[in-house]
């Protein structure tokens, strides 16, 4: 097990080299010059030389790479070339915003989609076609164009909710519950807007795997012993359904970081999604480096996570045993 | 397969899919026919903003109304299905295509070349999609093709993923070790023998996946980095729609509608092949 993990861990990180290095080459090869945005268009071949060499990119690109990986490695992300702040600052102070978005709607759409999952499969017949017509729907929403029409029927025409940023312009004058409603009622329509989303999904996941758990042996076992419906749904049919939802769970970890970018851009939210557009646009090398690297790094460790959590739970994948799938 | 085309003939899903998705089919083939010129702008003036149902002053009746440059948008709408579909269908041909090669070979060759084909799938698959789509938009000039060209290379991870298990599992079973024994050789094998028998699953990610890539596209569209304007495809739709909310709701209503759509009866359709070809695999696509 150890040793597994090990190499796991091993390849993880080569994976991570790997994607980091093809993007720094990538997005050199990207026409657009951060110096050019930085000088003006007006500014002569010297100021624009001279701007190039402030910043290091005269430099050969391997030896940019080699000490882009030297330092990133050593824990200092640079300066952004747009801003002239700390790379890292940008992101610790984006980041929160969008723990906070993601974070609470990947919970809202799980507990919600596990439930009407779970219903769906449970009763069946009609409820079931027509949860289904709700999920299939849900899953087939764009989310920026939800979240258009969230903002037309909200902020347009009920005039209730606001549509842009995470607080109001006045947000700073206010105190104790008025800013935590402000916050709230900020964070309303793109919390709904992923949440719906989401919702669809995790519920036809959940759905399709109790239906398969459902013609396992242990279950007929589970009825024969008479044991009520309720009680085999919850404690022998679910319980073995989520597992796969575990692994689900894990391949999400990544969004924490930057999933919500069409999203966010929709809303103005100020999270790593934006910054991350932002900087692709203003050729910002050191923060798309930076966010490529955190964005990847998520991913490989959301995949380990979702394994270790499948076998912790699942006890046939810790020993190696494969039997009834 | 005449019983099993017959059995998802009588599955509501699939009908349903197969009645959408015909009509838009029919509506982007036909569109010439069935609408007006979706680029030209006769008068701004008097034919802005029109809502849905009206007729303008020259007589011409638009029945989802018109945009802020007087453009009739159902006929937007019809021509735009041209790209969104063609594009939608275009991405996931290339995406299963490149799937279905590197699955294959590394199932079916499991040592160097396998574990050296599964690497640079968990690679491709830790790639931060978006930029590597934002970036790839801007190394050329936004278009269609493009479109078709990034959702392919950034999407055929999880066909490659399913391909690789279906023929490795297939691999030991009895009739491949027979022909493998009768002298058949490497390549024939796979051709012939387990690839036929590893198709079904690549079908149904396949149907489900041309909802998601047209959803993909409009997304790119709407980020400026897809189809340009003014050819319309339904992503650039909404996205134009989106300044005229207030005043002009239906311009980006309309569009989503048709996306919505589609994409509903494109995934009701995989799910009903899926359930008629192959039950067993439920679990394993979403």
């Amino acid at each position: 097990m150890v040793r597994a993990l090990l190499r796991r861990a091993f390849t993880g990180l080569a994976v991570v080299l790997g994607v980091v290095t093809l993007m720094f080459f990538l997005i050199r090869l990207a026409p657009g010059d951060p110096a050019l945005l930085l000088v003006g268009p007006t500014a002569s071949d010297e100021q624009l030389a001279a701007q190039r060499r402030s910043l290091g990119l005269d430099q050969p690109l391997p030896q940019q790479y080699a000490s882009w990986l030297t330092r990133f490695t050593r824990g200092d992300w640079g300066t952004s070339i747009a801003t002239g702040r700390r790379v890292s600052a940008m992101i610790a102070e984006a980041w929160p915003a969008t723990v906070r978005l993601v974070g609470l709607s990947l919970f809202l759409s799980y507990v919600l989609g596990i439930v009407i999952g779970a219903i769906q499969a449970g009763s069946g017949g009609r409820v079931d076609t027509s949860l289904s017509v709700v999920t299939v729907t849900l899953f087939a929403l764009p989310g920026y164009w939800l979240g258009l029409m969230l903002v037309m029927l909200f902020t347009y025409w009920a005039r209730a909710l606001p549509a842009f940023g995470a607080a109001g312009f006045d947000a700073d004058f206010l105190t104790g519950w008025s800013r935590v409603a402000d916050r709230l009622r900020h964070l309303a329509l793109p919390l709904t807007t992923l949440t719906l989303i989401g919702v669809g999904g995790v519920a036809r996941y959940v759905r399709g795997a109790m239906l398969d758990v459902r013609g396992a042996p242990h279950v007929a076992v589970a009825r024969a012993k008479g044991l009520s419906p309720a009680e085999v749904n919850f404690r022998h049919v679910l319980r073995n359904a989520l597992i796969p939802v575990v692994t689900l769970l894990g391949l999400s970890l990544p969004a924490l970081f930057s999933g919500a970018v069409f999203i966010e851009s929709i809303f103005a939210w100020p999270g790593v999604g934006r910054v991350m557009v932002e900087a692709v646009g203003a050729r910002d090398y050191p923060v798309i480096m930076a966010a490529t690297a955190v964005s990847a790094a998520l991913v490989v460790v959301g995949n380990l996570l979702a394994e270790l959590l499948t076998a912790w739970v699942d006890p046939r994948v810790r020993t190696g045993h494969q039997g009834a799938q | 397969m005449t019983l099993a085309s017959h059995s998802l003939l009588r599955d509501r899903r699939a009908q349903f899919g197969l009645v959408v998705i015909l009509l838009a089919i029919v509506v982007a083939l036909a569109a010439p026919l069935l609408a007006g010129d979706p680029v030209v702008q006769r008068d701004i003036v008097t034919t802005r903003f029109l809502p849905p149902l009206s007729t303008d002053v020259h007589g011409a009746f638009h029945a989802l109304g018109t945009d802020r440059f007087g453009r009739d948008v159902w006929a937007r709408l019809a021509y735009g299905a041209r790209i969104s579909l063609g594009v939608g269908v275009l991405a996931v041909l290339l995406s299963v295509s490149i799937g279905v090669l590197i699955g294959a070979a590394s199932g079916f060759w499991p040592g160097a070349v396998g574990t050296l084909l599964l690497g640079l799938t968990d690679f491709a698959l830790a790639l931060p999609r978006v930029v590597l789509l934002l970036l790839l938009a801007s190394l050329w000039q936004p278009s269609a093709a493009l479109v078709v060209a990034v959702l392919g290379v950034t999407g055929w991870m999880t066909v490659a993923r399913l391909v690789h298990g279906e023929v490795r599992a297939l691999s030991a079973r009895p009739f491949v070790e027979s022909a493998v024994a009768l002298g058949v050789g490497g390549p024939r094998v796979l051709m012939r023998h387990i690839l036929p028998n590893a198709m079904t699953p690549v079908i149904v990610t396949a149907a489900l996946g041309v909802g998601n890539a047209i959803m993909l596209e409009a997304g790119l569209s709407f980020l400026g980095l897809g189809v340009q304007p003014p050819t319309p495809s339904w992503g650039n739709l909404i996205a134009s729609g989106r300044d005229t909310l207030v005043n002009a709701p239906w311009v980006a209503t309309a569009p989503g509608v048709a996306l919505v759509l589609v994409v509903v009866a494109a995934t009701l359709l995989g799910d009903a092949l899926r359930d008629r070809m192959d039950p067993a695999q439920r679990r394993e696509v979403i």
